[in-house]
């Protein structure tokens, strides 16, 4: 990858105190991580776009993870960010309770997270706030549950021949 | 469809109307002329669309489900389906995200072998949609010269790993085999043979006036809307913005060719054209300076654990049966962490977000598909346009429904 014109420091520098930060850090393939409050992530992009050095322009990817164990903070929605002009690429990540699965939606920002958001609310029921047109997408509007969500075994629960434990693990 | 009504003879009125009243078209789900399961329900003013609702999802698959329950070595057929017209580069950016992963470097080799298959696969991606733009338009010829070349392709493949249509190429580690003399002469023979067969189908339709008058300004998107849209690959490009992920963020030795990226002006159908033609000769070139400059070396990079060893030393050899042994069963050890990979693929930045927990499996695994993404801009990119207009910009978007639903 090549590296970016903006160094963590110069960044964890710039963005350091943001009220909507929680922590930050660089990962071991050079990724910059950034946690933040689930419900300021547009003001949190909306700055982050208005970044002088560094303009944060292109949404590229928005998905969501499971953690079950992690206790009021089981699901977590994922942005991948990218200046084009500096090459920075960001991992912006926010936490969120199961049993309160509410974000504000990207859509005014960026057009493209319109469907992205479809498809992580179809996957794991996460309600994404002020979304025009929030509905499945790519599967049927009949579904009663969310697949991708841990607690639905991919297959048949009673079959052990891919079990871990018959793994040494 | 709330806004719909009947009359008392049973047909379909609409309530909101343009010039007295609108109709109501489903495009697809099964079309001719779309390609694929694509369904749009259009709304049109005659053979002016004043709106369209895309459905996707037809072929869902799950893949990131199924992706949780299979080993590392295993997720590699599922990529194959996602863009099956370039399928390579799709097994190709997954082996690198598992080795981005595991920290492995590959010798330089491995990186040409690569370069030269997904280059190979980004022309048969692109010979596919420039001759389906051309099929549309009502020129079918240059269509069936360009489908005699890809299968030249598919027969590239097929030396290579004896497949041709999902293709599920390559190791993690490198190559299961090096290229044979065969596949090189049959390589030199299209490097040498392609270019003259290529330039007589753009004369086709490059300066058709026929065919110019057909595209140009068909399905137009501005440079802004295109990057709000998250657009990348050749679309971004024929829009005007000159991001591509092989010069941004160079992988697999990507720094070592000399090329150009194309760029469009107005990202309508013929710059979308254009800009594909252009980097089908791009390919051309890196793949002769890959030829021309293969490192001598191993075509697999030296990790044991993760590289599955040839089957006929499983046999024989003691290391080779204890390493496949414990790859297949899954019992190697994997780092634990977060890895985004991004490669260029043929419809644009194609990415794996790959999250290993140290298990057998990958705890989550999301692909970014170009398609998804840029598809969503489809009903504002026709809207006021065509019928006919309608089916050139879907054609020339590249819309692939196995990336679409994934």
């Amino acid at each position: 990858m090549n590296p970016s014109a903006i160094s963590f420091e110069d960044f964890s520098q710039d963005w350091g105190s943001a009220p909507w930060l929680i922590d930050m850090h660089v990962d071991a393939y050079g990724m910059i991580n950034m946690n933040i409050d689930a419900t300021q992530v547009i003001q949190a992009v909306e700055d982050l776009r208005a970044y002088e050095k560094a303009p944060i322009q292109f949404l590229t990817d928005l998905c969501a993870v499971h953690y079950p164990e992690r206790s009021g903070k089981e699901l977590e929605v994922v942005y991948h960010l990218h200046c084009l002009t500096q090459n920075l690429r960001l991992r912006v990540k926010a936490a969120l309770p199961e049993s309160q699965a509410r974000i504000p939606s990207l859509c005014s920002v960026f057009a493209g997270a319109n469907w992205m958001e479809r498809e992580t609310f179809d996957f794991y029921g996460i309600q994404f706030e002020g979304h025009p047109d929030l509905r499945r997408i790519l599967n049927m509007d009949e579904m009663d549950y969310h697949p991708l969500l841990k607690q639905y075994a991919l297959e048949d629960e009673t079959r052990d021949d891919k079990d871990d434990r018959f793994f040494g693990r | 469809m709330s806004d719909l009504i009947f009359n008392e003879k049973g047909q379909l009125r609409s309530v909101d109307t343009v010039d007295g009243e609108l109709a109501t078209l489903n495009l697809g789900p099964t079309h001719p002329a779309t390609h694929g399961i694509f369904q749009n329900v259009l709304k049109v003013d005659g053979e002016r669309i004043v709106s369209a609702e895309p459905t996707i999802g037809y072929i869902h698959r799950a893949f990131e489900k199924l992706a949780e329950r299979r080993p590392y070595h295993q997720v590699t057929p599922i990529t194959d389906r996602l863009n099956y017209c370039s399928a390579p580069i799709n097994n190709m950016g997954w082996h690198m995200t598992v080795e981005k992963l595991i920290g492995a470097e590959m010798p330089k080799r491995v990186d040409y072998m690569r370069v030269i298959v997904m280059e190979l696969a980004r022309i048969a991606d692109h010979l596919v949609c420039n001759s389906v733009i051309g099929v549309d338009t009502g020129a079918l010829t240059g269509f069936t010269y360009m489908f005699q070349e890809r299968e030249r392709i598919y027969d590239l493949y097929e030396e290579i790993c004896g497949a041709r249509l999902t293709t599920n190429v390559g190791r993690i580690g490198g190559f299961d085999r090096d290229f044979s003399p065969e596949f090189i002469a049959k390589l030199r023979d299209f490097l040498m043979t392609f270019p003259a067969r290529f330039e007589e189908f753009n004369s086709l339709l490059e300066r058709n006036r026929i065919f110019m008058d057909r595209v140009i300004g068909a399905g137009p998107i501005t440079v802004e809307r295109a990057l709000s849209y998250s657009f990348a690959g050749p679309n971004l490009r024929a829009a005007g913005l000159d991001y591509d992920v092989r010069v941004m963020n160079p992988y697999c030795s990507y720094q070592d060719f000399d090329f150009d990226v194309p760029v469009g002006k107005d990202g309508d159908t013929y710059d979308r054209f254009q800009v594909r033609q252009e980097e089908i000769r791009q390919s051309l070139r890196i793949i002769e300076q890959a030829l021309e400059n293969m490192p001598t070396g191993s075509y697999h990079a030296d990790i044991p654990s993760f590289y599955i060893p040839p089957k006929q030393e499983v046999y024989s050899s003691m290391e080779a049966l204890i390493y496949h042994f414990k790859i297949i069963m899954g019992e190697t050890p994997v780092p634990s962490g977060e890895v985004y990979h991004a490669v260029e693929g043929a419809n644009g930045e194609l990415g794996y977000y790959l999250i290993s927990d140290g298990g057998r499996t990958p705890y989550r695994l999301h692909f970014r598909r170009p398609c998804f993404i840029y598809y969503q801009a489809y009903p504002e990119m026709i809207q006021g346009s065509l019928l006919s207009d309608a089916i050139l910009t879907m054609s020339s978007m590249n819309v692939i429904a196995g990336e679409l639903d994934a």
